[in-house]
């Protein structure tokens, strides 16, 4: 399974890290700053894996990482995981972004954490990997786009119809209650 | 959503109460949302694997889901499960082989496809899978083969994913039952991955050279100059995949090379991880295949000082085992030696260099034992070597106890030795106790040569010292202190638990000290006491105070030495050497009565112990009359029962000889006695002949047939829990069976007669016809033993005629222990006559279901031979037992387990009060009730052959709040879904 999926840029700022193993703050600190000390000093031509460190618990652990630009996406991953596989993984991953916020940069993912994170939902759940095909994704993360919207109409509306309309705003409520269940 | 949320991190006690609500998501309409929910499920599963058991049926739907999506989701669980388990799911092996073709051959929809290659992460996990399934199994491995040289065949490499799924191809292909023409494609793909200007092909590549090399060498020979490329390859991860790779194929031809590479290697790196990892590799090599003395010592020099203090100590153990005990070659060996102590004396010469600390140690040790080899330098110089480094600052004091020891066994060779008395000089006013000791101890056996010459002998390192490790010397002493009113020692645990319950006396009022008078078994044995300081000699606390214990520890081949020194202490009557504890002097002084041989560490362990437990006595006792203090006693020698236990797995892993070992000796050779008797009694009963015999058979079968009417009611077993002695002998007998030379006839006897006791005694199932054909038809009953579950087949021959070598066999399975009774292989069945085979089962680890196995061979007048296949369902109850022990017992043990559940379950409403629920639990759980307070219950029970678990109930209105402990963590998680069944079922 994947251990944890990190990004972060050239200077080791990280931009996003995601863990599916419980660990303290500190320990997820120490293992994005051991990582991009890890990755950083290898150069272009060399591969894109790494073994035998002590990092996130044992040596079982690989490191799978790809350099994009800016950024280096690395995916910490146990032996269960086949290495090309998570490589071309993390194509998606970059791929489904892109499509996503259309050119995507260093900028989008740190004004748009929110949706980096459901994209990445999307894709791998539980340290699982859930879904590798790429129009799955962008759909899925388009309705989510959606039902934000409609929600944020909905929630001006009612602030526009004020208090008058307790009776309805109650009904509303419900109608936006139910949306999100069937959304579960 | 929530469902993502689910399965991030989430707290296992929370699990039951989203459990259904997941469980019905796997009926949802989406496709995603099934997915999601199968995952969330998986995670479950791991998070706590006994709570979801019973949804594995569900995790097969999921397999066989029109989408594809839900059905790969499923594979991760199967992939997990078939890791941990590979026999259980090979009947889904047809079905994987199934899907995999369907999706190699582009039966996906087109929206799975990855750059035109279908379902890419599919296939990978799908050829993981059969990977595991078809290890070692030829019948599973040929259902693959189809399928795996088809995707070999589709595979055209023309992208990455393409070559994901070749790599994982490969190593299946490898890893299942070998078939040559697959193992030829596979090694031309190999040849590509290492051919491959790609460095993540070349590494992956290296890779499976790596999994490959141990069944075809040649295919390394095949791409030799690739591999030298790698080896000066500027990435360093290529390059110690390389290093693997040559690991693998080290011989005696090509050690010094490869050694040499790895070195280079290792001096480059930085990485501690790395270092330690080749380290022990290099250690490994140079071991197997040394070529010469010369060669040997000058790696291992190189491995320790690179390696440092950093690597595994096992590598200087094992370099100094090798060094002492050497090889089959005297005149080997003394070279060896004498090259090694030359070569440290070298680098000990260089100055202003640093070794590690381990690698001083070493060098201290072999000097100490060896340097009587040297003949142009004598033991003088070698001390003053040894001082100087002693002198220095940056050696750790651990070192310098080593140091101090070489110089010990040196003295008694050097003639004049200003150095040595500088030294003591020098340390008996160290700050370090330690130190001080050392050199006090030296000091007084200098004074007494004769003395320290038979101490230390020359090169005697290895012989046998005969550590007296449970201190039986020390009996007289504790007897006597026992009998003048000292408390027995208690181990640590018990010591706690004790606070605890005397400060919490109001919280576990229930399981309470109400003294009762029960438990007191007397004297207790010395042996028990002795092994239990043993054992909190390990734990922390008191490992702390003992420094010098623990140091003497980690020197292992000094151990034995050291022994000798405090019975000379003793005998020179020289008491400003014994630590600071008056106590300790008085002990010293008993102690010398009894000794034969000791360790002083383990006495100074006593001792300690002896001072805590004196002082806790004193504490604990305030204000408990002498009644509670017998109860005490007793109870302190049932806990040390079970430390014994352990500790002596823990004994005989070390490999020492202990004496405690006589104990469980003796305790067999009575039964074995018994045994014996019972010989001569069925010998008796032999002459009377067969027909006898066959009445016998026929008898038992006679009560069978009468069990068959009556339901198995489980008061009654209950009631016959405590088994009379003689029935325990004769059940040690049917489980041991000492006597192999004891007839055939006899052992049918005796298992007649014991079947006729036990089946009148114990409970057992009804008798189930598990298979038959026209000649013969087989049955199977389960008698619910004390100590084990007896599963008794009964084969009946039908047919008019004979059956000749009938054997009944059943097969292993991994959950069960399976232990054959005596007289299952019968020459001849006779004519409709009626046989049966007994087997005792135990469980090994916990689970709720689990079949056993077997078939039965037989052969008719004249014809072939006959297979039949049967299976035996067993259950966890099965192999649940009351546990008869009285509430304090129950409150002593209840603190002492750390593996608890709590549930509530609602009652149906039949039941409702407690005497009611509490019979059911009874009846079918057989559980043992230990005492009823208010709306409160106690039981108790044992899984065979003794892992216990205690069960807390309390009833509101109608929900019955279960609270369950037990030693195994597993356990409570099984018996509350047993209870839940039981509960809510009826």
């Amino acid at each position: 399974m994947i251990k944890a999926i990190l990004i972060f840029n050239n200077h080791g700022k990280p931009r996003l890290s995601k863990f599916y193993q419980p660990y303290s703050e500190d320990t997820q600190q120490q293992i994005i700053r051991e990582t991009f000390h890890l990755v950083s000093k290898r150069d272009e031509n060399v591969c894109n894996f790494l073994e035998g460190g002590l990092l996130i618990g044992g040596s079982d652990n690989k490191l799978i990482y790809r350099h994009y630009a800016t950024l280096y996406f690395v995916f910490c991953v146990d032996s269960s995981e086949s290495e090309l596989g998570i490589l071309d993984l993390i194509q998606v991953f970059v791929e489904t972004l892109d499509k996503c916020f259309e050119n995507v940069c260093e900028l989008d993912l740190i004004f748009h954490v929110d949706k980096v994170h459901n994209i990445l939902a999307e894709m791998v759940m539980g340290g699982m990997v859930l879904e590798t095909n790429m129009n799955e994704i962008v759909t899925q993360i388009d309705a989510q786009n959606k039902l934000e919207k409609s929600e944020v109409r909905m929630e001006s509306a009612l602030g526009n119809e004020g208090r008058k309309h307790d009776h309805e705003l109650c009904m509303m409520c419900s109608f936006h209650r139910l949306s999100f269940s069937i959304t579960l | 959503m929530a469902l993502t949320v689910v399965s991030q991190i989430f707290p296992r006690e929370m699990i039951p109460a989203v459990l259904p609500l997941i469980e019905d998501k796997l009926q949802h309409s989406k496709e995603i949302i099934r997915r999601k929910a199968v995952l969330a499920l998986y995670k479950f599963h791991l998070i706590a694997p006994n709570q979801v058991q019973h949804i594995h049926i569900k995790f097969r739907k999921a397999l066989c889901d029109r989408d594809v999506g839900v059905m790969a989701a499923s594979l991760h669980i199967y992939f997990r499960m078939i890791k941990e388990n590979s026999s259980g799911y090979k009947d889904l092996t047809g079905s994987f082989v199934t899907i995999l073709k369907q999706v190699v051959g582009g039966k996906l929809p087109v929206d799975f496809n990855y750059h035109s290659v279908p379902a890419p992460w599919l296939q990978i996990q799908l050829l993981r899978i059969l990977g595991l399934l078809g290890k070692d199994d030829q019948r599973t491995s040929e259902l693959m083969y189809d399928v795996l040289d088809e995707s070999l065949r589709r595979a055209e490499l023309n992208h990455n994913v393409t070559y994901a799924i070749l790599f994982e191809c490969v190593h299946t292909v490898y890893s299942i039952y070998p078939k040559s023409e697959l193992l030829e494609k596979a090694a031309k793909c190999i040849g590509r991955f290492v051919l491959s200007p790609k460095i993540n092909l070349k590494y992956l590549g290296l890779k499976a050279l790596t999994y490959v090399i141990q069944q075809d060498p040649t295919l390394a020979l095949q791409h030799q100059m690739t591999i030298i490329e790698c080896l000066d390859h500027p990435d360093p991860i290529i390059k110690r995949e390389t290093l693997e790779l040559l690991y693998r194929i080290t011989n005696a031809q090509n050690i010094t090379v490869i050694v040499q590479k790895m070195l280079e290697y290792l001096q480059q790196s930085k990485e501690e991880y790395i270092i330690v990892n080749l380290v022990g590799k290099i250690a490994e090599l140079a071991e197997k295949y040394a070529p010469d003395n010369a060669w040997f010592i000058q790696t291992m020099n190189a491995v320790f000082s690179v390696g440092g203090d950093v690597m595994h100590p096992d590598i200087p153990n094992n370099f100094l085992r090798l060094l002492a005990e050497g090889f089959d070659d005297e005149t080997e060996n003394q070279q060896l030696r004498l090259y090694a102590v030359q070569s440290y004396l070298t680098l000990l010469d260089a100055e202003n260099v640093f070794y590690p600390q381990k690698f001083l140690q070493v060098m201290s040790w072999v000097l100490g034992e060896y340097s009587y080899l040297l003949d142009e330098e004598t033991p003088e110089e070698v001390i003053t070597k040894l001082y100087k480094l002693l002198m220095n600052d940056s050696v750790s004091s651990e070192t310098k106890a080593w140091l101090l020891a070489a110089v010990t066994k040196l003295t008694p060779q050097a003639h004049s030795s200003n150095i040595v008395e500088r030294l003591i000089q020098e340390f008996t006013i160290s700050l370090d106790t330690c130190m001080r000791q050392h050199a006090f101890e030296l000091k007084h056996l200098r004074e007494n040569v004769e003395l320290m010459k038979s101490l230390l002998p020359v090169d005697k390192s290895c012989e046998d010292m005969v550590v007296d490790a449970s201190l039986s010397f020390l009996d007289g002493f504790v007897a006597e202190e026992l009998s003048q009113g000292a408390a027995p020692y208690k181990p640590h645990h018990q010591r706690q638990e004790e606070k605890l319950s005397q400060e919490k006396v109001l919280n576990f009022e229930p399981y309470g000290l109400s003294f009762s008078s029960s438990g007191f078994t007397g004297r207790q044995s010395p042996a028990g006491i002795s092994l239990g300081s043993d054992i909190s000699g390990n734990s922390a606390e008191t490992g702390l105070k003992e420094t010098n214990s623990l140091k003497l520890e980690g020197i292992k081949k000094l151990w034995g030495k050291e022994g000798y020194l405090p019975k000379k202490e003793g005998k020179t009557g020289d008491e400003t050497e014994v630590p600071p504890v008056p106590q300790e002097s008085i002990i010293m002084e008993n102690v010398d009565q009894t000794i034969i041989k000791k360790d002083q560490s383990q006495v100074l362990t006593q001792s300690k112990e002896e001072k805590e437990k004196q002082l806790l006595a004193s504490s604990l006792f305030v204000g408990l009359g002498t009644e509670s203090t017998i109860n005490l006693l007793g109870k302190a020698d049932t806990v040390s029962h079970k430390f014994r236990r352990k500790s002596k797995v823990k004994e005989t892993k070390s490999g020492e000889t202990t004496s405690a070992q006589n104990m469980p000796c003796s305790y067999f050779s009575s039964s074995s006695d018994v045994t014996y008797e019972d010989d001569y009694y069925l010998d008796t009963l032999q002459d009377r002949g067969d027909k006898e015999l066959n009445k016998f058979s026929l008898n038992s079968e006679l009560l069978d047939s009468e069990s068959l009417t009556e339901l198995p009611s489980v008061e009654k077993l209950s009631s016959c829990t405590l088994s009379t002695p003689s029935l325990f002998t004769d059940d040690m007998e049917g489980l041991h069976s000492p006597s192999s030379t004891a007839a055939s006839v006899a052992n049918e006897i005796s298992l007649a007669s014991s079947l006729l006791e036990e089946t009148s005694e114990h409970m057992h199932s009804d008798l189930v016809e598990v298979c038959n054909n026209e000649t013969i038809s087989v049955s199977s009953y389960k008698i619910w033993k004390d100590d084990c579950l007896l599963v008794v087949w009964s084969v009946s021959n039908k047919s008019g005629l004979e059956l000749k070598s009938a054997d009944l066999e059943i097969s292993s399975a991994e959950n069960f222990k399976i232990t054959e009774q005596p007289g299952c292989c019968l020459p001849v069945i006779e004519t409709e006559s009626i046989k049966t085979f007994q087997y005792s089962v135990q469980m090994e680890k916990p689970f709720t279901e689990g079949n056993l196995f077997g078939f039965i061979n037989y052969q008719m007048m004249d014809t072939h031979s006959v297979q039949l296949e049967f299976s035996v369902n067993l259950s966890l109850l099965d192999f649940i037992r009351p546990l008869k022990i009285s509430t304090e017992n129950f409150g002593k043990l209840w603190l002492s387990f750390a593996n608890d559940v709590k549930q509530n379950v609602k009652m149906s409403e039949s039941q409702a009060a407690l005497p009611s629920a509490l019979k059911t639990l009874q009846q079918k759980l057989r559980l043992h009730v230990v005492e009823i307070i208010g709306n409160e219950g106690l039981l108790a029970c044992q899984l065979l052959p003794s892992v216990p678990c205690l069960l807390h109930f309390r009833v509101h209105g109608d929900v019955l709040a279960l609270w369950f402990r037990s030693s195994c963590s597993t356990l409570p998680d099984y018996l509350l879904y047993q209870c839940q069944k039981v509960v809510e079922g009826s």
